[in-house]
């Protein structure tokens, strides 16, 4: 048997998968619901878009991680524990989160929507517990993940509403870009301190290393690329309608690419340690050993 | 109230694997499924190197992370400590395999068994379908814990109700028993002995002690 941490194999891109749609979808959910009810991004029929779209994630991404189930015909079993499990509570919510979408599609926003993106909030807010819940993994059970599983959903809507507003009405609403630039350097400082503080704390070298690959590309194409798209679109005002999408979907592919990464490639292990080497013999205990960590 | 624990005197582990075969053979556990492992760690620089030898598995955590997270009820803790999993409750989701930070819990997603396609009479004979993609563990052979309340005997003392893998250990590393038990054996141990459990830290309160030195 392994000593070191190694790549925990329970949980592949499938369950990546459930992670990357649930995010996208509720965060779209939550700013197809802003968008309405501030009637900034236009008619009706915009909201039913984002909104469908958004279930159609979230569905996604539940029947990703159905995919991954040993029983999925004892799938319901999943409601029986809402005292303690992130994954009951996610599983409850689903339900009156699709109810209240499709009701809010079928009346074109209004209350419901509001009442959607609610459940949405709620829904992403499981998502980001349900990770940090599993102990056995030093790069999820860093408490720092999440604010930044929570925003990276954020993130995702709102780059999404850029992209669904800008294929209706070929416009790029101001108050979208200014929205998802602070989302995007809210992301920048919530991944900062979650990278930094894993680092500080000690993590499997192997997690460490998948994080510094990581963190070059992400920086660049997920975060400083629509950063700047972003401050040019609000500097051009309407001149620039591409800046905003643009700025949307290297947002969104950031954010699924971080999601990825963390769940399906720096997912390793705690390994095997002691705390101090046994006496052997005649001699004495030594100082104990934490192969393949970083400290 | 017991709290049934194992403990693991490392002075004594020679590393010959018995536990391991001895469950497996029990519990008939496929292949590559070991609830019952013996890690080989080297560490030091020459030329004061060391060999330690660690029974690991299912630490049966006073506070399991893995119940924590199961959506489903199915891994439970019973009053006398033992962390048990209900096959037919559990949907094999994995949740609880990625909570412990022992690496202890396994889900089968095929049938497999030792030589091929084709079960030996052992295997066949041992086979339970309910074990198929859902998580399985060490259950501290539960089985036997609870025949002691119908035969009067003392899991830890009897061997015909102490797990398999203590009954078999050759150099005397491991010992069962009731850690609420003054007199046991494993009570006396721990009273003895200076000793730690893995990843302690994470706050896990693991039921498995492992013994590094006289005190």
């Amino acid at each position: 048997m392994k000593i070191k941490p190694w790549h925990q194999t329970n949980w592949d891109a499938r369950a990546a998968g459930n992670f990357i749609g649930g995010g996208s979808g509720t965060g779209l959910l939550i700013f197809a619901a802003l968008s309405n009810l501030a009637a900034l991004a236009g008619p009706a029929a915009d909201y039913r878009w984002q909104a469908g779209l958004a279930l159609v994630l979230v569905a996604a991404g539940l029947a990703s991680v159905f995919a991954e189930i040993g029983r999925p015909f004892r799938a319901l079993n999943v409601f029986l524990h809402p005292h303690t499990s992130w994954m009951t509570r996610e599983a409850m919510v689903a339900p009156f989160l699709f109810g209240s979408g499709a009701v809010a599609i079928c009346l074109g926003g209004g209350l419901f929507s509001v009442v959607a993106a609610l459940l949405a909030a709620g829904y992403l807010y499981c998502q980001a517990r349900m990770i940090a819940a599993a102990k056995g993994i030093p790069a999820w059970r860093e408490p720092r993940i999440i604010p930044l599983f929570i925003i990276t959903g954020l993130v995702e809507g709102a780059g999404l509403s850029a992209l669904i507003v800008a294929a209706q009405s070929g416009t790029a609403p101001r108050w979208l870009a200014a929205v998802l630039l602070v989302a995007l350097i809210l992301r920048r400082l919530a991944w900062k301190i979650y990278h930094e503080t894993l680092e500080r704390r000690g993590a499997p070298k192997k997690a460490l290393e998948v994080l510094a690959r990581l963190r070059g590309r992400f920086e660049r194409y997920g975060q400083s690329l629509p950063e700047m798209l972003l401050v040019a679109a609000l500097f051009f005002r309407s001149e620039q309608v591409w800046l905003l999408p643009l700025a949307g979907a290297a947002a969104l592919l950031g954010g699924w690419l971080l999601k990825f990464t963390i769940v399906a490639r720096a997912a390793y292990n705690q390994g095997f340690a002691l705390p101090v080497v046994p006496v052997r013999g005649q001699g004495q205990g030594m100082p104990g050993v934490k192969p393949g960590w970083s400290k | 109230m017991t709290r049934y624990i194992m403990t693991a005197d490392l002075r004594r582990c020679i590393g010959c694997q018995t536990c391991t075969a001895s469950c497996r053979q029990t519990n008939a556990t496929p292949p590559g499924v070991q609830w019952r492992s013996v890690l080989d760690i080297e560490s030091g620089e020459f030329p004061d190197v060391r060999r330690s030898f660690v029974p690991v598995g299912c630490q049966h955590c006073g506070d399991p992370p893995c119940m924590h997270v199961c959506p489903t009820t199915a891994t439970y803790q019973r009053a006398d400590g033992l962390v048990e999993i209900d096959y037919e409750k559990c949907i094999g989701c994995g949740y609880c395999a990625v909570a412990c930070p022992y690496q202890a819990r396994h889900i089968t997603r095929r049938i497999d068994f030792a030589y091929s396609a084709t079960p030996m009479a052992n295997e066949s004979a041992r086979f339970d379908e309910r074990r198929m993609s859902v998580a399985t563990k060490c259950t501290f052979c539960m089985d036997r814990v609870d025949a002691a309340k119908e035969n009067g005997l003392t899991p830890g003392v009897d061997p015909e109700v102490t797990p398999a893998c203590v009954n078999s250990c050759i150099a005397g590393v491991l010992a069962f028993g009731d850690k609420e038990d003054p007199n046991s054996k494993v009570s006396k141990l721990l009273e003895e002995t200076q000793h730690f459990r893995m990843h302690e830290e994470l706050g896990t309160d693991p039921g498995f002690y492992y013994i590094w030195d006289k005190k």
